[in-house]
């Protein structure tokens, strides 16, 4: 399927840089970024909340049977990161050598994702190294 | 709220039916259904359709119209459901609300997924989107993928095993040798599963559903009146369904879906019954993991009990509970929007004695759980012998 670039463009500051949210009045942290808070509702002060990127692995797998976007690139690993500040986040394991498990720690870098074609765009998101 | 009976059933074989499209599989399911019924094509007022991905998988959308009219039905109201996986358990309850408001009389729910016609890739990417699409299938995380998380962490917080999931589809396959119309004939062992080729670590082939073609049609009609088209009505006594959120990383716990557990209370509640009064389930088992969690999600077994339960044997046919008589997901097949609706077409027939070599002794109520995606859908039924 072809996509249009805005797609891309548009979630940007969170691909690259894990930008999501927080709700001023109850505390919790939001990746994705939500405009609701789903505590306080419309009562809440959700702003914009960068995280650290720093986490441990709460669960893994390696995808040996990729959709289509990544039949070049199968197999890898992805994992469930528990962020330092509290919420999960999904995201590659970059290999690096080091041996995944759960509890591992990580921190995030910014790799490639996706390609479309010889002449299209690169999407860049961020993934987790183990440390 | 009056009382809903299911009144007939019809099923396709599932499997890769090449021979046969879209239509054709509605138009066989939907045959069979005013066949077993004896109702004719006049008398339905309503269709709902459950399908999940027709527009990427074959092209065609707006399918509800379609079902109707290749169900002989003409001009009825007819709606599409689509709730990924759920579909076919959201339609069933919207064609129950339609029934029990009074609003019509007589309902037919169909069920249909044609996923053959692409190649594998490409319903992976399909069905990826149950999941986040954003945030999950845009990085790369399949379907497996995400059962595959769910499955290490129970296998962390639990001890599950990779060879009691196992025991999972072995169990299966042997209901789905017994079942005509399942795409498995075919006996497995815990060892051939564990040798399967990984899919997605701790996942293997044979852990996971197939990708299939079928449809599955019920027919819906008030109780006062179920009577003029069957000797055995069986009555829907609880029609309940949850969500939550669409991606894995919202949720409270990896190792459970609350959506089921929350529509399983409250279809108990409706039903004035407890766990232990089910004689059959009919449960979501796409990936083997699934079914350990629906068991316990259902209430039948504590957390982190079911996996070593199912291994000893307690859930075959005719043991403590039988559980997807049918052969499930894993052997009868998994034509994705057909799913649901599959399931109610087992238990009936169970209910009603029909099941043939796979019939459980003496069943009067039975439950069906469908899930959606990764569990951001779940809706739960269960049904009533009555007679």
């Amino acid at each position: 399927m072809e996509n249009a670039p805005a797609g891309s463009w548009r979630k940007q500051d969170a691909t690259y840089n894990m930008t999501g949210s927080k709700c001023e009045k109850c505390g919790t942290m939001y990746f994705p970024p939500r405009i609701i808070c789903r505590n306080c509702g419309r009562d809440g002060k959700i702003k914009e909340h960068k995280f650290s990127g720093e986490g441990s692995v709460y669960s893994y797998t390696v995808i040996r049977v990729p959709p289509h976007d990544f039949r070049n690139v199968a197999p890898y690993t992805v994992a469930v990161i528990k962020t330092n500040e509290g919420p999960m986040v999904e995201g590659h394991i970059v290999d690096n050598g080091k041996k995944v498990e759960i509890g591992a720690k990580v921190r995030i870098v910014l790799r490639r994702m996706t390609v479309d074609g010889e002449e299209g765009l690169i999407h860049y998101h961020y993934k987790f190294e183990l440390v | 709220m009056r009382d809903v009976a299911i009144v007939g059933v019809g099923l396709t074989k599932f499997g890769e039916r090449y021979e046969v499209g879209l239509r054709g599989l509605m138009a066989e399911a939907g045959l069979a259904a005013l066949q077993d019924a004896k109702i004719s094509s006049k008398e339905i007022e309503a269709a709902y359709a459950s399908i999940m991905a027709s527009g990427r998988l074959t092209g065609q959308e707006h399918v509800a119209a379609l079902l109707a009219d290749q169900m002989g039905a003409k001009n009825i109201a007819a709606t599409r459901i689509e709730n990924a996986c759920a579909s076919g358990g959201s339609a069933l309850m919207q064609g129950y609300l339609a029934c029990a408001s009074g609003m019509v009389d007589i309902v037919a729910v169909g069920g249909v997924e044609k996923m053959t016609d692409v190649t594998g890739s490409e319903a992976t990417t399909a069905l990826g989107g149950a999941g986040d699409q954003e945030w999950e299938l845009a990085q790369g995380i399949t379907f497996p993928g995400l059962y595959a998380l769910m499955a290490r962490r129970h296998m962390h917080e639990y001890g599950t095993t990779e060879e009691q999931m196992a025991s999972v589809a072995v169990k299966n396959h042997e209901n789905g040798y017994k079942n005509k119309y399942a795409q498995f004939h075919k006996l497995v062992t815990v060892d051939e599963v564990m040798k399967s080729k990984m899919i997605a670590d701790p996942l293997k082939v044979f852990d996971c559903s197939p990708i299939s073609d079928g449809a599955a049609v019920v027919i819906l009609a008030p109780l006062e009146k179920a009577k003029k088209y069957t000797d055995t009505p069986i009555k829907i006594v609880a029609s309940a369904q949850a969500s939550d959120t669409l991606g894995l990383s919202d949720r409270d716990s990896l190792t459970g879906i609350k959506a089921a557990s929350i529509a399983a209370k409250n279809a108990f509640a409706q039903a004035k019954l407890e766990p232990k009064d089910i004689d059959i389930a009919e449960v979501h088992d796409c990936f083997t993991i699934a079914e350990v969690m629906a068991m316990e999600d259902l209430g039948f077994y504590k957390k982190g009990e079911a996996a070593k339960a199912i291994a000893d044997g307690e859930t075959r046919l005719n043991s403590k509970l039988s559980v997807n008589t049918s052969g499930g997901l894993k052997a009868c097949g998994h034509p994705v929007g057909a799913t649901g609706v599959k399931q109610a077409v087992e238990v009936t027939w169970q209910l009603r004695g029909e099941a043939g070599d796979r019939q459980v002794k003496d069943a009067e109520i039975g439950l069906t759980h469908n899930v959606g995606g990764s569990g951001a859908t779940a809706v739960v039924h269960i049904m009533r012998r009555t007679n």
